[in-house]
């Protein structure tokens, strides 16, 4: 087993892309990761691409083979991979390519991850990310992917004492760190009435809990660590990649309050890395709701259960914090272009380690984690980079 | 009209009567059935037995859908309720006959046949359960 | 020859209530005036998750609760009402499914306007008769639909009982049962249209008077009995009025028709009607006890039964499932905004 580092990173913006369509956004952002790379393109061993739902999104599969092709790379004839995880996607898509180059079969590989998300009508968009739950036992008898995580919400607040406003100032931290990120979906800050007076979406998550519509992609470039610096000046390495499944329905859990597969994925990155939470700089965890981020915290290690709720009160996860967390503006701010998102949490941290995350910079950041999950906890990937 | 009969229809007995089953092996009880059991594995495969739910359980956690899927529009805001059965199984379903405000964590409550959905004016009718307060006992 | 009769009954009524003067304000009428006139104070509005199928097996459920049969002796399932929920597809098949009774069972619907319920007692009396099955379930039960300011709308409800029939324990013997049958146009709804058209005023004189009173005095005949004989008398019930003014045409007395007259406070559950009154009536009745049951169907028929409670009775376990009366106390009001949206007569894609 070898290392792997993370060479070069790409991204588009993130928001309502009228004018973009998937083709254009993947390619937008593959070839940004490639020119930042130092690689070209005959030094791609493969390609995988994270896209949680092409087909009912834009009624398009065989995701891997599109996108060689609308990159430019049909005729050397790269090998390409489409890794679906709901909303882990991008993030498996990122560990499918780390273990191809870890295991030695590969040197270059290039992930991507895309979602083009606008092209159906909003109940649609809604419907479609609710086939990460559990269509049969879940969704069938009205429940919806908001109200699977309001569900955890009810039940943290019952067992910790999570308030409303807990959640609401996770929405208020996470636009204030959007509105300095200029890929951001949303770059302006909200003050904590206008989140706790939102439009109720499933009790007791209201327009301001949940992360948006979004397009978008993003890409990262792999190398094994060995050959890195042959093409890129600030390569960061990948010191620890963790996955883990869970059941698919919240309802079959061991505890609704806890991301067993986050714990697990995370344990696993832990252990490969030789660290501890204590270790880890800062994070980009997966707040498709502002719940989630609550519990990613606690699943994670960096505080105990039950105390996420105080987390931005006891200034742990503030961008001025122990552990800044989602310094991006997160799912929330940033936007939630669904298979995008794994990547798009790897180019933050990659910015961040290599220092050039400009106005969101953690100062001395040497280690950070990637943390991307699937539907409502059935799938999590956790990935730690440490600056080389 | 989406067609899905077959996918629906299977699921009859779970959704009209809430029938599991039950490994041969260490008597768990698991709803909906599995074809085997996750901690017996391999020998319980061919020993689950059918197992009928009483139907009656506590309420574990909620919300109160604002925002509905289509098919459901007509009935929002309603609440959604993760049920833990009494005899161990959870499962995911709507709350009925009574007040929102008064769903809450630890709400007895039993089950109830109603029409969950249907597939457009033209496609089938899908039935199966919900839950509704513990009548207090005669 | 082994008494027929019935061995458990249950009932279901939804929970949503409108009032008649709720309804009259919406179409500018006089709300006090519609609501004495018809003798109705509100009636029982089916929930958007409800339908005939619904409250079918919530009925046959109960009777299951109350007895201890087992449900895969019932060897047949009919169901009458005027809103199966598909055209084609039986409602008797859900029923089957939800309570276990089938694959060995016989099925079909019913329709025979308000009166489709008590016909499938017969069929089920009879197929006990002969021997085919053990016992039958018999179901009357409708969401009924009205035309949005029709005079209609203020009755028109939804409710349902459901009855097992056969020969072991019974708890109440079919002394005798005939049916009075003529072709009147008095109430109909073409097929495919989706509310019932009448024809006023004809609806009663030559077709609810004629035809319940026909069979009502055609039935004492044959059992050789009188009003007097009889402790609980019910009829179906469309309003307040016709059952009382034909209780007393027969020969009734207001405290015979008391019990099973539900309709003042649940409306007409049209093929429930009778039904659900004679539901109420056995909730309370005593072995010994005497029952006469005169069904309406437009169309036009009436089923009647003369009916005797058995020592059986005592062993019913009537406490296992709700009295009529427990739920039509059971009630949560709505506006005329929220019925129609529950109704569905609001237009919508």
């Amino acid at each position: 087993m070898r290392d792997v580092a993370v060479i070069g990173v790409g991204l588009t913006k993130f928001g309502e892309l009228w004018d973009k369509s998937f083709r254009q956004l993947i390619s937008e952002a593959g070839s940004k990761a490639i020119l930042d790379s130092g690689i070209s393109g005959k030094d791609i061993d493969a390609m995988y691409i994270g896209s949680m739902s092409s087909g009912r999104f834009i009624g398009q599969e065989h995701i891997g083979a599109l996108v060689a092709d609308a990159s430019g790379f049909s005729h050397l004839h790269i090998p390409a991979t489409r890794v679906e995880g709901a909303c882990a996607s991008g993030g498996l898509a990122v560990r499918e390519g780390y273990l191809s180059i870890a295991s030695g079969i590969n040197d270059v590989v290039v992930i991507g991850g895309i979602e083009k998300m606008n092209d159906v009508a909003g109940t649609s968009a809604t419907e479609t990310l609710a086939t990460a739950a559990d269509q049969e036992w879940e969704a069938f008898f009205g429940q919806t992917f908001p109200g699977i995580y309001a569900t955890i919400a009810t039940r943290h607040m019952h067992e910790y004492g999570t308030t409303k406003e807990d959640l609401a100032k996770v929405a208020v931290k996470n636009h204030a760190n959007g509105a300095l990120n200029p890929y951001a979906q949303y770059q302006k800050e909200i003050k904590i009435e206008k989140a706790l007076n939102a439009t109720m979406v499933a009790y007791p998550l209201g327009l301001f809990d949940c992360s948006p519509v979004t397009d978008g992609a993003a890409s990262v470039v792999l190398c094994a660590a060995e050959k890195a610096k042959q093409f890129c000046k600030k390569p960061v390495k990948i010191i620890g990649s963790g996955q883990a499944s869970d059941t698919l329905a919240l309802h079959a859990r061991r505890d609704i309050c806890t991301l067993d597969a986050t714990v697990s994925a995370g344990k696993m990155a832990y252990n490969q890395a030789k660290i501890k939470p204590t270790d880890i700089d800062f994070a980009e965890v997966h707040d498709c709701f502002t719940i989630a981020e609550i519990c990613a915290i606690e699943d994670l290690g960096f505080v105990k259960k039950g105390e996420g709720g105080k987390a931005i009160d006891n200034k742990i996860s503030t961008i001025d914090g122990k552990i800044p967390i989602n310094t991006s503006g997160g799912l929330k701010s940033k936007g939630h272009p669904v298979g995008a998102t794994g990547v798009a949490q790897i180019v933050e941290v990659t910015q961040q380690l290599r220092g050039i995350a400009d106005k969101r910079q953690v100062k001395g950041a040497k280690i950070g984690l990637a943390h991307n999950v699937g539907g409502s906890g059935a799938t999590c990937v956790v990935h730690i980079m440490e600056a080389m | 009209m989406k067609s899905n009969v077959a996918r629906f229809w299977r699921e009859i007995p779970q959704r009209y009567s809430i029938i599991g089953n039950k490994c041969g092996s260490c008597e768990r009880v698991f709803f909906p059935p599995r074809e085997s059991c996750p901690f017996c594995r391999r020998k319980s495969m061919g020993k689950m037995d059918d197992f009928k739910l009483s139907g009656k359980g506590e309420v574990v956690s909620y919300t109160i859908i604002h925002v509905a899927p289509e098919d459901f529009e007509e009935q929002v805001p309603y609440p959604v309720a993760i049920i833990e059965l009494d005899e161990g199984p959870r499962l995911t379903a709507q709350i009925v006959d009574c007040d929102i405000n008064d769903v809450k964590i630890g709400m007895k409550v039993e089950s109830t046949f109603r029409r969950i959905q249907e597939d457009g004016y033209i496609g089938a009718i899908y039935y199966g359960y919900k839950f509704k307060p513990l009548e207090e006992n005669k | 020859m082994e008494d027929i009769g019935i061995i458990s009954y249950g009932a279901n009524i939804p929970r949503f209530r409108i009032k008649v003067e709720d309804i009259a304000s919406v179409w500018g009428k006089e709300g006090k005036t519609i609501s004495s006139g018809l003798g109705i104070i509100e009636k029982s509005v089916p929930g958007i998750d409800q339908d005939t199928a619904t409250i079918s097996v919530e009925a046959a459920r109960a009777a299951l609760k109350r007895c201890a049969i087992n449900p895969q002796e019932i060897g047949a399932i009919y169901i009458g009402s005027e809103s199966h929920p598909y055209a084609v597809k039986p409602t008797g098949t859900i029923v089957g499914e939800a309570i276990g009774a089938t694959p060995d069972l016989m099925v079909a619907d019913y329709e025979f306007a308000c009166k489709a319920g008590t016909a499938a007692i017969q069929t089920c009396a009879a197929f006990v008769k002969a021997e085919m099955i053990k016992y039958g379930l018999a179901i009357g039960a409708d969401t009924s639909q009205a035309a949005p300011g029709d005079a209609l709308e203020f009755s028109a409800s939804a409710g349902g009982a459901a009855f097992i029939v056969g020969k072991n324990n019974i708890i109440a013997k079919i002394n005798h049962t005939l049916s009075f049958t003529t072709d009147t146009p008095d109430f109909w709804r073409r097929a495919q249209r989706k509310y019932p058209s009448h024809g006023g005023r004809f609806t009663g004189g030559p077709a609810y008077f004629k035809h319940v009173s026909s069979s009502a005095k055609r039935l004492m005949e044959k059992a050789k009995t009188k009003p007097e004989d009889y402790d609980y008398a019910i009829f179906h019930q469309p309003n307040g009025k016709f059952p009382i003014n034909i209780s007393k045409m027969l020969g009734f007395s207001f405290d015979q028709i008391k019990q099973g007259l539900i309709v003042p406070y649940i409306g007409n559950t049209y093929s429930g009607s009778s039904l659900v009154g004679l539901a109420s009536v056995l909730d309370v009745a005593k072995p010994g006890d005497r029952i006469i049951l005169t069904s309406y169907g437009s169309g036009a028929g009436s089923d009647s039964f003369d009916i005797t409670v058995t020592e059986n009775m005592k062993k019913l376990k009537r406490k296992n499932a709700p009295l009529v009366s427990e739920m039509v106390e059971k009630k949560q009001y709505i506006d005329y905004g929220t019925y129609a949206k529950m109704t569905d007569i609001l237009y919508w894609e």
